[in-house]
């Protein structure tokens, strides 16, 4: 046990000793991880908005959400890999392919499930489509769908690790090659990749919070003590993407 | 083991050596089916089964905690929060981190994996067992304590069957997530499906990666569907109000 101590300490050590190593991979691991929620909320997110308004395709929105979830992500790089080489992109293109699913299940089921009251009496008022979708549907299905986003970011996030072994670098470069760091580099690289994990996902919560008009603040809170029941689509949909990896 | 040490991109040119093989091995085409027929028995089998036991080994023990985990703070709201915190703060952990995280204590065993794998099953479990114990409506409690039911009756018969539903749904995201994360636990020990995968990506064998990966989702889907199945089975009512 206390040689286990032991190895921690030294982990502490080798980040602080080597830190400029760690924040240049730190750096890679944002940048990848950026770069894919970025193509990914560009696609994923208009598209969910656009169903989840017209209440079409709930059977597309759901299942691409339950088949993402039995996807491995190991193996979805490793089949990046195969397609497209080592590199930045066959890697970024893998997760954007695990981070679409939560953000589009999550934003279709949310414009899907705000009150159609609401709609109908918007549209008494003479709004327009885009009126509707701007002003009545986008900020009440705001809780829900960074829900989604926050889901995607803590998946990519941990998944750019694994990026490391189709050549992807970030932190995961570090941790896979224990012949090069030693014990202590792995543990190390392992330790900051964890907190990156948690610090992302906090900052994606405060800007969640953030962004909530304050009427709905109290709500946006019950939705997070809840989760596992988040539509009427049943509890299939609600925490989706299963782990990060 | 072989150790998976460092990534591709840091071995320098990889000299491929697929051995002797087919044509269609040796210039490394999308897919080989000989080569999958040569070596089912040998390494895919092993690694599936390998695969099979390590999800099932971590979900069960994952259930029994949450279950018991759910009972008591169905009783004792006190300690949701708590629970609830520490579970998703080991969730949000990457995997990858946390395989090496548990090395130094566990070593490069299973316990090693299991470890990892049970706590990220906990979250989803505990959360959804909770949530279908307290899905039950107060009417149905009150008429039960009205048939004079007592308490332990209540949770046996009333409360826990109730709880069915959302139990499976959470049992299917935990067996379907850890299956997709087994793969990883190669990493720390020569097992399960993520083993070949790591093995092919180091010398870019296509048809090992393929067939591989596809087989870890054929068992996600298989599993998935099978837990459906036993959920309808587990829950007569529900079929007779979906057949109405």
């Amino acid at each position: 046990m206390t040689a286990s101590l032991t190895v921690f300490g030294d982990a502490l050590e080798f980040v602080v000793d080597e830190r400029r190593l760690i924040l240049h991979k730190t750096w890679e691991h944002l940048l990848l991880s950026g770069a894919a929620m970025a193509i990914a909320l560009v696609i994923a997110l208009p598209l969910g908005l656009w169903l989840g308004h017209r209440h079409r395709g709930s059977f597309i929105a759901v299942n691409v959400a339950n088949l993402a979830r039995a996807l491995p992500s190991l193996a979805l790089i490793a089949v990046g890999f195969v397609f497209l080489g080592v590199g930045f992109w066959s890697v970024a293109l893998a997760l954007v392919v695990l981070a679409i699913p939560p953000i589009l299940t999550n934003a279709y089921v949310a414009v899907d499930s705000v009150q159609t009251d609401a709609v109908e009496a918007a549209r008494g008022m003479g709004m327009t489509d885009r009126q509707i979708i701007t002003r009545i549907e986008l900020p009440l299905a705001l809780p829900l769908i960074f829900a989604g986003i926050r889901t995607a970011t803590v998946f990519v996030v941990a998944t750019a690790t694994i990026a490391a072994v189709a050549g992807g670098g970030g932190l995961g470069d570090i941790i896979v090659n224990q012949a090069g760091y030693g014990l202590e580099g792995v543990i190390g690289a392992a330790i900051c990749v964890s907190v990156l994990a948690l610090a992302a996902d906090a900052a994606v919560g405060l800007l969640q919070r953030a962004l909530t008009p304050p009427g709905l603040r109290i709500e946006s809170r019950a939705f997070e003590a809840d989760v596992t029941t988040v539509s009427r689509l049943g509890p299939s949909v609600s925490k989706v993407g299963g782990h990060p990896s | 083991m072989i150790p998976l040490g460092a990534p591709l991109a840091a071995q320098g040119p990889v000299i491929p050596d697929f051995g002797e093989g087919s044509d269609c091995v040796v210039e490394n085409r999308l897919f080989c089916p000989d080569w999958v027929r040569d070596n089912w028995s040998g390494t895919l089998q092993p690694a599936l089964i390998e695969h099979v036991k390590l999800t099932i080994i971590a979900v069960v023990i994952g259930f029994v905690l949450s279950f018991g985990a759910a009972l008591l703070t169905h009783r004792l709201r006190l300690f949701e929060k708590p629970l609830v915190v520490f579970a998703a703060i080991v969730y949000t952990i990457p995997s990858l981190a946390l395989f090496q995280l548990l090395v130094p204590i566990t070593g490069l065993t299973v316990a090693t994996v299991e470890v990892a794998l049970v706590g990220y099953t906990l979250l989803i479990l505990y959360r959804n067992i909770l949530e279908g114990l307290r899905s039950v409506p107060p009417d149905v409690l009150e008429a039960a304590r009205g048939m004079g039911l007592t308490r332990r009756q209540t949770l046996w018969r009333i409360e826990l069957p109730l709880a069915v539903p959302a139990t499976m749904a959470g049992l299917r995201v935990a067996v379907v997530s850890t299956i997709a994360l087994a793969t990883v636990a190669a990493l720390v020990v020569p097992q399960g499906l993520g083993y070949p995968i790591f093995i092919a990506l180091r010398e870019a064998f296509k048809t090992e990666i393929l067939v591989a990966g596809a087989l870890a989702v054929g068992l996600a889907l298989v599993a998935d569907a099978l837990l459906v199945l036993a959920e309808r089975a587990l829950t007569p009512w529900n079929r007779s109000r979906r057949a109405a």
